[in-house]
């Protein structure tokens, strides 16, 4: 699946651009795209050692531990397979935590702790998602975040006379996303 | 307003804060501890380098060579047959694959609706209930070589669609 979608990408930009007559463009984010994605990885590198340093503190005190256990009940329902104890559950709950709150940078790093972990309880052939694993994308992707504060500031910046005002339709918009996420995902779970 | 904005200068300084006094209470080593974090965080960043670069290299080759905007026109007709607002079409698309290139999309609203418009207040809202898919799954999938993502696509998609006319049918319903 990400292969085609990656091909896609590439050989639909670069026949498109021979079409429009777009080759220069092409050519320099061919070249410049591995440029963006280290100066991405740079700025992410420190972000995300610092977010690592900060939850290994929280993950030794013993935080996380009580974080999993408050949400117990919501993870016995996504993840039926993770044994109540495993790693794999912290993880998962710090990450969907993090989202939440808006802490994408501290997200990131809880969130591929996870899938290293699911990983080793994965039964599937190999190369193949778990039922855990796309229960915990689904998830993810269905953005948790509660107050989109780059969004409030945008808002701000372009002269909105009350940037806040959409903040409680985010709100029930995303809570939807996330309801239809996971009752699609219940659903296909069985099938594919 | 003033209040949420507040709360989000506060929330990150607070949740360091509460962590190192919760680990001192604790008796944690909290700068010892710290290092041993921040040594894994760089290595997985190392990890998932080559599929960030991979990622951004095609997501840009897409924008440059104007398939993203082919895309959108496609989409066009289909979107105005259903009466879903045609000038937000693009953002709808483009906020799957790429976020930069969304929040630049949201800025051209903001310009030419205004934020406070039907049509800004509703790109506002699609912003804050959608993700960019590709990336996301893919930085996850394959940071474990996982090739084989069974259900989770049509899973997001559906979800995001969702999302699209909700913050849509929402933002009539209450402005």
């Amino acid at each position: 699946m990400l292969n085609g979608i990656w091909g896609f990408f590439v050989i639909g930009g670069i026949l498109t651009g021979a079409f429009l007559g777009r080759m220069d463009m092409v050519t320099s984010a061919v070249i410049g795209g591995g440029k963006s994605a280290m100066e991405l990885a740079f700025t992410m590198a420190g972000v995300v050692a610092v977010w690592s340093g900060v939850l290994k503190i929280a993950e030794r005190g013993g935080m996380i531990d009580a974080l999993a256990g408050k949400m117990t009940p919501i993870m016995d329902f996504l993840f039926p397979t993770i044994p109540r104890s495993h790693r794999a559950r912290k993880y998962i709950a710090t990450n969907f935590v993090a989202n939440f709150l808006g802490l994408g940078w501290a997200a990131t790093p809880a969130g591929l702790m996870a899938m290293k972990e699911l990983q080793k309880l994965n039964r599937e052939q190999e190369g193949t998602a778990s039922s855990a694993m796309c229960m915990f994308l689904t998830v993810n992707m269905t953005s948790l975040q509660l107050v989109t504060v780059n969004i409030l500031a945008y808002r701000t910046e372009f002269g909105s006379k009350n940037p806040a005002e959409i903040v409680g339709v985010g709100i029930v918009a995303t809570l939807i996303t996330t309801l239809v996420g996971i009752c699609v995902a219940k659903l296909l779970e069985r099938r594919m | 307003m003033r209040i949420l904005l507040t709360i989000s200068d506060f929330l990150i300084p607070v949740t360091v804060l509460f962590i190192v006094v919760f680990g001192c209470l604790k008796k944690v080593d909290i700068y010892e501890v710290f290092l041993e974090g921040a040594k894994e965080g760089l290595q997985t960043v190392l990890d998932i380098l080559p599929t960030l670069i991979g990622l951004i290299m095609a997501v840009e080759v897409m924008r440059a060579g104007g398939l993203l905007e082919i895309l959108v026109e496609l989409i066009r007709p289909a979107a105005e047959a259903i009466h879903f607002p045609a000038e937000l079409a693009p953002l709808s698309i483009v906020r799957l694959v790429s976020s930069s290139a969304a929040t630049g999309l949201l800025t051209d609203i903001f310009s030419t609706y205004g934020p406070d418009s039907f049509i800004g207040r509703t790109a506002s809202v699609m912003m804050s209930c959608t993700e960019t898919v590709f990336y996301t799954m893919s930085l996850y999938f394959l940071s474990v070589g996982i090739k084989k993502t069974r259900y989770t696509l049509p899973c997001a998609l559906v979800a995001n669609i969702v999302g699209v006319f909700a913050a849509v049918w929402l933002v009539k319903l209450v402005f």
